[in-house]
């Protein structure tokens, strides 16, 4: 258990010392949300949809998770480069204690990232429905962190070096992050997208956000919280066992 | 402490380790020399439970490596020929968090971490970066890492690559130093035949796959009338430069490339 301890650890001081970097990873979610948010605000008004910027702030929060937890994951891939991968694999510890240590430190980075995010978008003008609607959003930001994180940690045992990076990031992440919902009510579409936004496993995070910190006079669920939880659970459990094998199966 | 014996690995069609048998006693420092791809470094990983030998045996302090695979790791420290610190951590967190790995308790932790790196002159730099360490510290402090749980056998795969004279001669001595202290056994990997003619006390010469001489170095210059042990190094190994020096991670990737039907 202590090495799981010690690399969860290690992953957050890695965190908090680079501070260059928080700073960095808060302009995207800031641009998508005071220039989006404010910018499409008076077409949605007009749609009746309600207000803009309340439906994308948890979109940004959901974003910002997703972002930081699979980037984590490959985080893996620096490790083999710079060599650190080496020395935790042939230590005297079981393999499923390192990839649980790092999966758990990656995720607990992307929740804080998240946190950070929601303070961002408060200060911006972001009102949840309660208080309490904080604490029910963070159990969502939990499980997209950890099913994202195990995902990460599956692609980085499989790539052996960088140059699959911007392959996973434009054919994968990104593809996530628009299929989500994020920016876009997932009610009233298309069958095409209406099908690929439901394999999209984000869209149930973001669902599940939104159900939480909105009103339920401006927001109707796509999926229902209990559908919501259920899939990232479900999904958060097969990714986290594949994640594992992956791991289990790295090379040294 | 080692033994091996009819060591073989093949990878694919290549066969890296040819029916190599040798001993390292208790306390020694063995060499083992050879060219570029002769097999050093996998047989390092063979010893190191990294690899799967294709036939033959290996008993580390009585442990089958691949049988007993935790319980062997706890036994031998490992400095790899590639860095493998975390340079966004300081050298005091890079040996606690080796320390806790290894299962070293706290109460040891603390004062072997103090030791060792006072031994290692980093003792002043526990609290930095370890990017901001020059190649030899960081040497140092690897090599200092694997001395952290006590470990009965310590394997160096060419720890001095790269280094100036100086920081390889402080190194080697570091390591004397330790060798002597607590007895323990060290396994080396080196180019520089100099380095090896002075810190070893047992030598064996690999050259494509084959142990082609083993013995103290003063034994292999006699058999080889050189006066040198690079004259006798070349002679045992001819003075050819070598095309197969593909590492053994090269030939795997190769060998997985092939049966993967080219995925990757």
């Amino acid at each position: 258990m202590s090495a799981i301890y010690i690399l969860w650890l290690r992953e957050l001081k890695r965190y908090t010392r680079s501070r260059a970097q928080i700073v960095a990873s808060l302009g995207q979610p800031l641009l998508y949300l005071l220039v989006l948010g404010f910018g499409l605000s008076p077409v949605f008004k007009r749609a009746g949809y309600g207000s803009y910027f309340q439906f994308i702030a948890p979109g940004v929060i959901g974003m910002s998770v997703l972002f930081s937890s699979i980037f984590s994951g490959l985080g893996l891939l620096w490790d083999r480069q710079f060599g650190f991968l080496k020395e935790t694999l042939v230590a005297p510890v079981p393999r499923i204690q390192i990839m649980i240590g790092r999966t758990l430190g990656g995720s607990t980075t992307a929740i804080l990232q998240g946190l950070l995010v929601t303070l961002v978008c408060v200060l911006a003008g972001f009102r949840p429905v309660s208080f309490y609607a904080i604490p029910l959003a963070l159990g969502f930001m939990v499980l997209i962190a950890l099913l994202f994180a195990a995902l990460g940690v599956a692609i980085g045992s499989s790539l052996q070096d960088m140059q699959g990076f911007q392959l996973i990031m434009n054919f994968l992440v990104m593809p996530i992050y628009f299929l989500s919902g994020a920016m876009f009510p997932l009610s009233n579409q298309g069958k095409v997208l209406t099908f690929v936004t439901a394999l999209d496993p984000l869209s149930y995070g973001i669902d599940g956000m939104r159900s939480v910190l909105l009103s339920a006079a401006t927001f109707q669920p796509a999926f229902g919280t209990f559908t919501d939880l259920a899939v990232l659970i479900g999904v958060g459990v097969i990714l986290l066992v594949y994640g594992a094998y992956r791991f289990s199966k790295i090379e040294i | 402490m080692i033994h091996a014996r009819n060591l073989v690995r093949t990878f694919g069609a290549v066969t890296a380790v040819n029916d190599v048998t040798f001993e390292v006693a208790q306390g020694e420092i063995f060499a083992f020399l050879g060219p570029n791809g002769a097999g050093k470094t996998t047989t390092i990983k063979m010893l190191t439970t990294m690899l799967k030998p294709t036939s033959g045996t290996i008993e580390l302090d009585g442990l089958d490596p691949q049988k007993e695979q935790n319980e062997a790791r706890k036994r031998f420290g490992i400095v790899f020929q590639d860095p493998s610190l975390d340079g966004d951590l300081t050298a005091a967190e890079n040996m606690e968090i080796h320390g806790v790995l290894y299962h070293v308790p706290r109460k040891q932790r603390i004062p072997r971490t103090e030791e060792l790196l006072k031994l290692f002159e980093l003792w002043d730099r526990r609290g930095d970066q370890v990017k901001k360490f020059s190649g030899g510290m960081k040497r140092r402090l690897e090599i200092a890492r694997g001395f952290l749980h006590t470990p009965k056998i310590l394997f160096l795969d060419e720890p001095t690559l790269g280094l100036d004279p100086q920081s390889r001669n402080q190194l080697w001595n570091h390591v004397k130093k330790v060798n002597e202290a607590e007895g323990v056994t060290v396994f080396l990997t080196t180019h520089y035949m100099d380095e090896a003619d002075r810190v070893a006390h047992r030598i064996g010469v690999i050259d494509h796959g084959k142990l082609v001489a083993q013995g103290t170095p003063s034994a292999i210059k006699q058999q080889t009338g050189a006066a040198s042990l690079e004259d006798a190094f070349l002679a045992l190994t001819g003075s050819t430069i070598r095309d197969e020096s593909a590492g053994s991670a090269d030939q795997m990737r190769q060998f997985a490339r092939m049966w993967s039907g080219g995925k990757r």
